[in-house]
């Protein structure tokens, strides 16, 4: 029953990620590293070329605010200026957290699911039922017509715990299937 | 108003078996929908929950069909198998009769009208919904896909979420001509080793970079085989096909999208020469079927369905490249099959909210939606057509090469051993494009950085090889850089870049097709702007040190800046792409959207043209309709003209030498004949005849309702055994007290299907097919029934009078 859980755990988990994904869009604070003023100066004279990162707002990011120390003095620092191109940059820090831990979680649930399907389960069935009662197998069901009879001696608990286990075991059909008719006999997808 | 066949209103429980939603557990009975053979197997526990309609209530539908003494409509009646094409006019006059009987109601009460006001507002609200999702998931694919492509080349201190580019935003050591150097970035080697430079790091970097991209290919194509088979591959030519009425069961569903998102990032990661635009069209369908079941007009009605579809993939390329208008173009020229002004309206609506949801999440930390931003806005003249002209023969070359070369290789693919090892093939292309890329920096760095670096045009303040020509000590107050000649380090980005050419135009003849999702455009237009830039350097020194030619005098005078070498990489960019999509108006709004550059519509267009034109010449067929071609998938192709002067008799079947065509009639069979026809044969359906000597014409009926009316009626309604008879007709005669139960299958016959005479040319044939989406058309002569043409007989007819095999379309 285990993987039953893991199955509806997974949608409630893409569910929660997708409103933490927007909700911290949207209350995401600027955080004030998450600004900035970039200004690229050219080599100028003897001056080499330069980059000057600062943390101001919109109405600071110009060449006399940001570029400091200035490496000109005097008259030349107005030509200098004109050759800075100086731009305005922000980034939300938040949601770059946020989503990369997101996906990471997301892909390791994934494959700790992907090794307890095809690993851990059929050992565990065959120790709990016995080699014999198993009809269904990780491979070859090819033509396996009758609808999936459900012969384990399992005691049901309850109704809908059955039947979110029955739909659990079609979508794994579902899913051999599929693998068939793409990577076995590349019907679809070639 | 119910046409008691085709009219579900109370389908609420069931018609989710026509979803994808395989996992809801269906209150009523479950109907396995996953079998691929004809009859599905009907499961067991009816539950008594569904409500009879009140009786007595006419459908209007074309011609009267009166509700008979069916009570109730049988659960799966109207709903389709796996891999079979849908009867568009039958969903369209669904959904009029729907719209009808809310439009009448909604005078009667409050609740009724507003019920009729949600419901015409359902479709916006969908759009906004799809919108929303779409965005978000290409926001969070972007963020994602860069971070884990910096991995392969070391870690950020600071966080390790952040990538190269953001570790560094706020440091103060990048100098000018390192803007990516700062302490908290960790390459490998130096987190390894402890140093970054010598031989030994540079070693140990690449040994990473090989490791790194080992495991994520891995990582993808293991998710794909696991959980969700129908996630590799672009995914467009599988979408073209289920917008034309083409059904594939879990193609577009839950576990589909989330194994697509996560796996795309992970191939794009690996340094796999792939791009993620196809595969986004691929999510945003995804979004877009699974949002479609919370609303009950387009759960229910697969017509409806597939303009919603449209609209999301237009929403799809919208959200890859940030160009609404050209992802709705994409959408009405390449994907769909019908597109109603209606969608065009809606679709522009959901590719507006996706990319303003897109540019709120932020994902290049600069407002922009797409890496490829350019902002020179130089002049071109008129004599530059010809190099223009150049790189679209180069395109259209280079398209006709691609799609030949794949799809010998997807067809070996298919049919030898190498398709048996797909997971060794990932990994064996992987390790191939690692080794090989990680030498060459303009093949190490993700390909949407080269393009736009190749993009870019050089000004004073860009530092990189490209630029690096040779200084001449005046400086002038504007912006752009006069052209000079070419210093040693273009010399040298020349011959690697050249190198990459040669390299990615091999890989992505690999790549594309294989088992993880993998998309087109990006490598395309790598190839292209590679070429193009190439191309515009060399015309930069031929005008600088020949400026005296004639052809360059009277424009490109010295000191001037005339050439700019990053329009042709645009231009080639497009050429290529052109080639091998064969997109024509889409490709030239996606570009001038992409860049912001509206001067230069008219070397795009040019470009455009003579790809097509030349790639055309060379093979009829774009890349994505080979694939459908290669798939054998039923897909009528809306763009090709038929031009042979075949007749209806010549196509349709039986032929002289088949046995004759199975017909039913009106009164005289029983439950057992017509069980023992529906058992010898597999035709999806039936046309029903007066009698077996007039052969006139009564309708059609589909093998699928047959089967679930006669079982449902078996064993619910009294009576009815294996002598009743089965009848067609409206009105019943009396039956002998001793008889038993007549059987009245008549509310499930299509009574007006399609008819053409014996001598009707095949070119009206198939536009009656590609303009009304029909699945068979029956065929008269002198008023009788005397054959059936179904759309696989015309694709086969279509196939061998092009001289190709007839047994290549698989599918019904």
């Amino acid at each position: 029953m285990s993987h039953v859980c893991i199955n509806v755990c997974i949608q409630l988990y893409l569910l929660v990620c997708f409103l933490m994904i927007l909700s911290a869009e949207i209350s995401a604070a600027k955080n004030a590293e998450d600004i900035r003023c970039k200004c690229i100066c050219p080599p100028y004279k003897d001056v080499n070329g330069k980059i000057y990162n600062q943390n101001v707002s919109l109405k600071d990011c110009n060449c006399l605010h940001v570029v400091k120390p200035m490496p000109v003095e005097g008259k030349d620092v107005e030509a200098y200026c004109l050759h800075c191109e100086c731009r305005y940059e922000e980034r939300s820090s938040g949601t770059i957290k946020v989503t990369i831990i997101v996906y990471l979680s997301l892909l390791g649930l994934l494959l700790l699911y992907m090794v307890y399907l095809t690993l851990l389960e059929p050992t565990l069935k065959r120790r709990l039922f016995g080699h014999s009662q198993l009809i269904q197998s990780d491979d070859d069901d090819v033509g396996d017509r009758q609808p999936f009879g459900n012969t384990r001696d399992v005691p049901s608990h309850s109704n809908v715990l059955n039947k979110v286990e029955h739909a659990q075991q079609r979508w794994w059909r579902q899913v051999q299937e599929q693998r068939k008719s793409v990577f076995d006999r590349h019907v679809v997808l070639s | 108003m119910e046409n008691a066949g085709y009219c579900n209103d109370s389908f609420s429980s069931l018609q989710s078996g026509t979803s994808d939603e395989d996992m809801v557990e269906i209150a009523g009975a479950t109907l396995d929908f996953s079998s691929t053979d004809d009859v599905p197997p009907l499961d067991r526990d009816y539950v008594s929950g569904y409500p009879a309609y009140g009786s007595g209530t006419d459908c209007t539908n074309g011609a009267p069909k009166l509700m008979d003494l069916l009570d109730e409509p049988l659960p799966g009646v109207g709903t389709y198998e796996d891999f079979n094409t849908i009867d568009w006019v039958r969903e369209k006059s669904k959904d009029r009769d729907r719209h009808r009987e809310i439009a009448s109601k909604s005078k009667e009460s409050t609740w009724a009208l507003m019920k009729s006001v949600s419901d015409a507002f359902s479709g916006w609200l969908l759009m906004l919904l799809i919108g929303l999702m779409s965005g978000a998931l290409a926001g969070g694919i972007d963020i994602s896909a860069h971070w884990m492509t910096d991995l392969k080349d070391g870690v950020c201190l600071n966080g390790f979420w952040f990538n190269h580019e953001h570790c560094c935003w706020n440091s103060n050591e990048t100098t000018f001509v390192e803007r990516d150097r700062c302490p908290q970035w960790k390459t490998w080697a130096e987190l390894i080793l402890g140093t970054a430079e010598g031989s030994f790091a540079y070693i140990v970097n690449y040994l990473m970079y090989v490791c790194w991209a080992l495991l994520f290919a891995f990582l993808a194509v293991s998710l794909v085989r696991a959980f969700a088979p129908y996630a590799c591959g672009s995914g467009i030519p599988e979408i073209k096909t289920i917008l034309s009425g083409f059904i594939i069961r879990g193609y577009l569903g839950k576990w589909t999208l989330v194994i697509k998102t996560i796996t795309l990032v992970l191939a794009v990661s690996s340094g796999l020469s792939l791009g993620k635009e196809g595969p986004l069209v691929h999510v945003a369908c995804c979004c877009g079927n699974i949002l479609c079941h919370v609303f009950t007009k387009y759960r229910k009605n697969e017509a409806k369905r597939r303009e919603v579809l449209s609209a999301a993939a237009a929403v799809g390329v919208s959200v890859a490249f940030g160009a609404p208008i050209g992802g709705v173009l994409f959408s009405l020229e390449e994907v769909s099959y019908y597109f109603p002004l209606k969608t065009l309206w809606r679709s522009f609506f959901a590719a507006l909210v996706a990319a303003f949801t897109l540019r709120s999440i932020n994902p290049f930390g600069n407002s922009r939606l797409v890496l490829f931003y350019v902002e020179f806005h130089s002049p071109w003249h008129l004599l530059e057509l010809v190099p223009f002209v150049l790189l679209g023969i180069f395109g259209g070359l280079w398209g006709a090469f691609f799609i030949r070369a794949n799809i010998a290789w997807c067809r070996r693919r298919k049919t030898t051993r190498l398709g048996h090892y797909p997971v060794l093939e990932v990994l064996l292309v992987t390790a191939v494009t690692a080794l090989l890329a990680f030498p060459n920096e303009y093949t190490r760095m993700s390909t949407s950085e080269l393009i736009s670096e190749l993009f870019n045009d050089c000004t004073p303040l860009d530092s990189s090889k490209l630029c690096d020509y040779i200084n001449s000590n005046e400086t002038k107050s504007s912006n752009e850089l006069p052209d000079r000649p070419a210093g040693l380090n273009v010399y040298m980005a020349m011959w690697q870049l050249a190198l990459a050419l040669v390299f990615k135009m091999v890989i992505t003849v690999v790549t594309f097709g294989m088992k993880v999702p993998s998309g087109l455009f990006i490598p395309s237009m790598a190839v292209g702007a590679i070429a193009g830039r190439l191309l515009g350097v060399g015309m930069e020194q031929l005008a600088y040190y020949h400026h005296d030619w004639v052809i360059f005098r009277g424009w490109c005078s010295p000191g001037a800046d005339c050439i700019t070498p990053g329009l042709y990489a645009m231009v080639g960019a497009a050429a290529c792409l052109g080639g091998v999509t064969r997109m024509t108006v889409s490709l030239v709004v996606i570009m001038f959207e992409l860049t912001g550059g509206l001067e230069y519509i008219v070397p795009l267009m040019a470009a455009a043209m003579t790809s097509k034109w030349v790639a055309d010449a060379l093979g009829r067929e774009g890349i994505y309709e080979a694939h459908i071609r290669l798939n054998g998938y039923p897909f009528l192709e809306a763009k090709e003209e038929f031009s042979h002067k075949t007749l209806a008799m010549d196509v349709m079947r039986p032929r002289r030498s088949d046995p004759p065509l199975s017909v039913l009639t009106q009164d005289s069979m029983s439950v057992e004949d017509v069980e023992t026809l529906i058992a010898e044969t597999s035709y999806s359906g039936f046309p029903v005849v007066v009698s077996h000597e007039s052969q006139r014409l009564v309708g059609f009926v589909l093998r699928r309702d047959l089967t679930i009316s006669i079982e449902n009626a078996r064993r619910r309604q009294d009576g009815i055994v294996s002598t009743s008879r089965v009848f067609f007709t409206e009105y019943i005669p009396p039956q002998p007290p001793s008889s038993p139960a007549p059987l009245k299958l008549r509310p499930i016959m299509d009574l007006s299907p399609f008819t053409v005479t014996d001598q009707t040319a095949m070119e009206i044939v198939v536009d009656i097919f590609r303009k009304l989406g029909l699945r068979q058309c029956l065929v008269t002569h002198n008023g009788r029934l005397l054959g059936i043409i179904t759309k696989k007989d015309i694709l086969k007819h279509m196939a061998q009078m092009a001289n190709r095999d007839p047994d290549s379309i698989l599918f019904n």
